[in-house]
């Protein structure tokens, strides 16, 4: 499990994941703060479906892809957390414009 | 000094490479000689096509060697798989050039009209399809497709197991690889060749140039003038999506694992492997007009690579006169022409009558003055 260092320190934020609210602080990439919040798998693969989380935080290995603000397949390391962002995790390859998207409720 | 090899094969990439294995599959003793990471490996950059339709407008020589590589392609992709696992991903389920307004589709059937009845390319069965046809097809083209040309000859691999496979199954026949062997210097030694390098001499008693760009200067240690130049072309890769082509364009391909590729971009820059980010823009447009359905796509990475081309865009194959035993193989297909190089290109250059064999493809085809 992550947790942040005690001397972090900043404006905190509020962004929806998957509906439910999390805290975080100004600054984190919104993959940090789903690490930090304990978020668990963040996206499912478009070839096995199988469970993925961030790991590079870099911007390169595109394990951390979310849907973010109904944009889907965002890296979710290279962008930063905003107040009231509503994120979801990426089923898969994401649905072609104009097709009913999955709901995830 | 290195023990001497039959051959030295100068260039590691997938015309080197594919040389090197047709030599060792023969049971000759290479080396081959890779320039190292400094290279400009036009191997590591393609686009993969094994590509047929179009080819030789203008040389029906060139139509023929293309056709005859692709019909090899099935039984090489074995070939390549017994000689270290590696499988090349080949699938030929045939090609489409989509085309955007009335002006393309006259081009592409003016081409096919040229290509007609050409002597040895076998049988004309490129074919025009109106929208409907290409609709039923394709259903998320834009309004601006007008048709496409079609051929059942066209395929592609993934270029860079091809290029591994190669270069694993020449390495079980027995063929030395030498990473990092930049030539200096390519000299008559005897009965042979001594080909200098950054990494030491070797000797060998033939020796055959197939560097890609840097034929253009190596070439010309043997007496050979090989006027090839780079033209640079960009490949955009998308993120997964849905099925959005479910055929093999000339300019664009879906990975089973849903990634688009896009390409087929031509641009003069140099030897320059910068990428410009006009092109990308420019070969967005095109696609977004013919799939208007990917404009918001994300772009995941691209790059750029450089096409060894010569003045005709056909192959230029030649052994010196001057130092009989040097050989220089360039073309811009390094792909789609790998089997005919492996297979039918390297025992000829064993053999012996290789410039009567490849006349067509004689560099002399530039010398010719113009008729008064």
């Amino acid at each position: 499990m992550l947790r942040r260092l005690p001397e972090q320190k900043g404006r905190r934020v509020r962004f929806l994941f998957e509906g439910e609210q999390v805290h975080a602080l100004e600054g984190d990439s919104v993959a940090a703060a789903l690490l930090a919040a304990g978020a668990g798998a963040t996206r499912t693969t478009p070839k096995s479906g199988s469970p993925r989380a961030p790991y590079c935080m870099m911007g390169v290995c595109f394990e951390c892809l979310v849907e973010i603000d109904g944009v889907p397949n965002r890296q979710a390391c290279l962008i930063e957390v905003r107040d009231g962002m509503r994120v979801r995790r990426q089923r898969g390859a994401p649905g072609l414009p104009g097709e009913a998207e999955d709901d995830p409720v | 000094m290195s023990d001497a090899s039959e051959v030295i094969v100068i260039g590691g990439g997938l015309v080197g490479a594919a040389v090197a294995y047709g030599l060792a599959r023969e049971g000759a003793s290479v080396t081959m000689l890779d320039e190292g990471d400094v290279a400009l490996r036009a191997s590591r950059g393609n686009f993969g096509l094994v590509w047929v339709q179009g080819k030789g407008d203008g040389m029906h020589e060139y139509a023929s060697w293309t056709r005859r590589s692709k019909d090899l392609y099935r039984s090489f992709a074995d070939v390549i798989r017994g000689g270290d696992g590696t499988d090349i991903e080949l699938k030929q389920d045939g090609g489409l050039e989509l085309c955007l307004g009335e002006e393309d589709f006259r081009a592409n059937e003016d081409e096919i009209r040229r290509m007609h009845n050409q002597p040895g390319v076998g049988e004309n069965d490129r074919v025009m399809l109106d929208r409907a046809d290409v609709l039923k097809m394709l259903p998320l083209i834009g309004p601006e497709v007008t048709g496409a040309s079609y051929s059942p000859h066209d395929g592609h691999v993934n270029p860079l197991y091809l290029l591994r496979g190669l270069h694993g199954g020449a390495q079980a026949l027995g063929a030395r690889y030498v990473s990092g062997a930049q030539v200096r210097k390519i000299e008559k030694d005897g009965e042979g060749f001594s080909v200098s390098t950054k990494v030491g001499a070797f000797r060998g008693g033939k020796v055959v140039i197939a560097a890609g760009l840097a034929n253009k200067w190596l070439a010309e240690m043997v007496g050979l003038s090989i006027p090839v130049e780079p033209n640079r072309g960009h490949i955009l890769i998308t993120e997964r999506m849905q099925p959005v082509i479910p055929m093999l364009l000339v300019n664009a391909r879906q990975t089973a694992d849903g990634t688009i590729n896009f390409g087929n971009s031509h641009e003069d820059a140099g030897y320059s492997t910068r990428i410009n980010p006009a092109k990308l823009a420019e070969i967005a447009r095109s696609v977004i007009r013919s799939f208007p359905v990917l404009k918001d796509a994300r772009i995941v990475r691209t790059w750029s690579a450089l096409r060894v081309m010569s003045p005709d865009g056909f192959p230029i194959y030649r052994e010196s006169e001057s130092m009989p035993g040097a050989f220089s193989i360039s073309c811009h297909s390094g792909v789609t022409l790998a089997a005919a190089h492996a297979l039918e290109l390297a025992p000829v250059i064993l053999r012996g009558g290789f410039n009567e064999r490849f006349a067509a493809f004689s560099p002399e085809r530039f010398d010719a003055a113009p008729a008064a």
